[in-house]
């Protein structure tokens, strides 16, 4: 196994402004900041659609006050073509409306929460993912 | 009010959050992925970060009667590992890896006014619209 771009310090300042909005989200309005159901609620669902808005609008603003307050750009490639994309897409939504959870729900909301759901969902898409890097990266 | 405030608050700081990381970024993601390549730890990092802040609190203030700004807590009760989260979270891994997106830094990279992110996001939610049509035709009741 050979380590490269490594960056645990950044990686943790991150982790714990995520921590941050996901205690903010649940002591102020009781739920819990994942992200799938977030989005999928504001789509399909009347019941807190503007608290759902709200924070997808803040998701989306997070990465500009970023850029505006630390004058950093932000690394960012894709290099997948549109049809793997559009098709990444589509499995991610059926997926996580499916398996009721994402990287944010399960994989950090729900391990805080020690539910075992969440642990089994989150080793299962860790290693499917992977899987898929391995077989087409 | 307060609680719009909340939700746009915590949406800027997940954000933030995933600047801060380059998890908003598919191609650091997919170097964690690549495990059996040049594999980059990174995104570990964040997991803990994150779980070491909120674990916490949700111990904390899980069994208090209600939150700040909202009538109670609302917390998945289903404790099954059924079919559904199998299946679900197998679908997503794939998905996931294909690009390195998933749904929170997909969407937060739409201010980076990438194209692609933008086709990743409209098929994201063409996929929970699907999968909602689906469950209605084939899965009368859950």
């Amino acid at each position: 196994m050979n380590i490269i771009n490594f960056t645990p310090i950044s990686a943790f300042a991150g982790g714990l402004l995520i921590g941050l909005a996901v205690i903010l989200f649940f002591v102020g309005n009781g739920r819990l900041a994942g992200v799938s159901g977030i989005v999928n609620n504001a789509l399909v669902s009347k019941q807190n659609r503007t608290d759902n808005f709200l924070f997808i609008v803040g998701l989306i603003l997070g990465p500009i006050f970023y850029v505006f307050f630390t004058k950093n750009n932000i690394p960012f490639l894709i290099t997948s073509s549109l049809p793997i994309i559009i098709t990444a897409g589509f499995l991610v939504g059926i997926g996580t409306k499916i398996g009721r959870g994402c990287t944010s729900g399960h994989g950090i909301c729900g391990i805080s929460l020690l539910s075992l759901r969440s642990i089994i969902a989150t080793i299962i898409f860790m290693i499917t993912a992977i899987i898929t890097v391995k077989l087409i990266g | 009010m307060m609680s719009k405030i909340v939700s746009c608050i915590s949406g800027i700081i997940f954000g933030v959050g995933l600047s801060v990381s380059n998890m908003i970024n598919p191609e650091k993601v997919l170097g964690f992925l690549d495990l059996f390549g040049l594999w980059d730890p990174s995104l570990i990092f964040v997991m803990i970060g994150a779980i070491i802040v909120s674990a916490p609190v949700f111990f904390l203030f899980r069994n208090k009667n209600k939150p700040l700004f909202a009538d109670n807590f609302s917390i998945p009760t289903l404790k099954s590992i059924d079919k559904n989260l199998i299946i679900g979270s197998g679908t997503f891994g794939i998905g996931w890896g294909m690009v390195g997106f998933c749904p929170g830094p997909a969407i937060s990279s739409l201010a980076l006014l990438n194209t692609y992110s933008v086709f990743f996001v409209l098929s994201m939610l063409g996929g929970f619209l699907l999968t909602k049509l689906i469950d209605r035709i084939i899965i009368p009741t859950q």
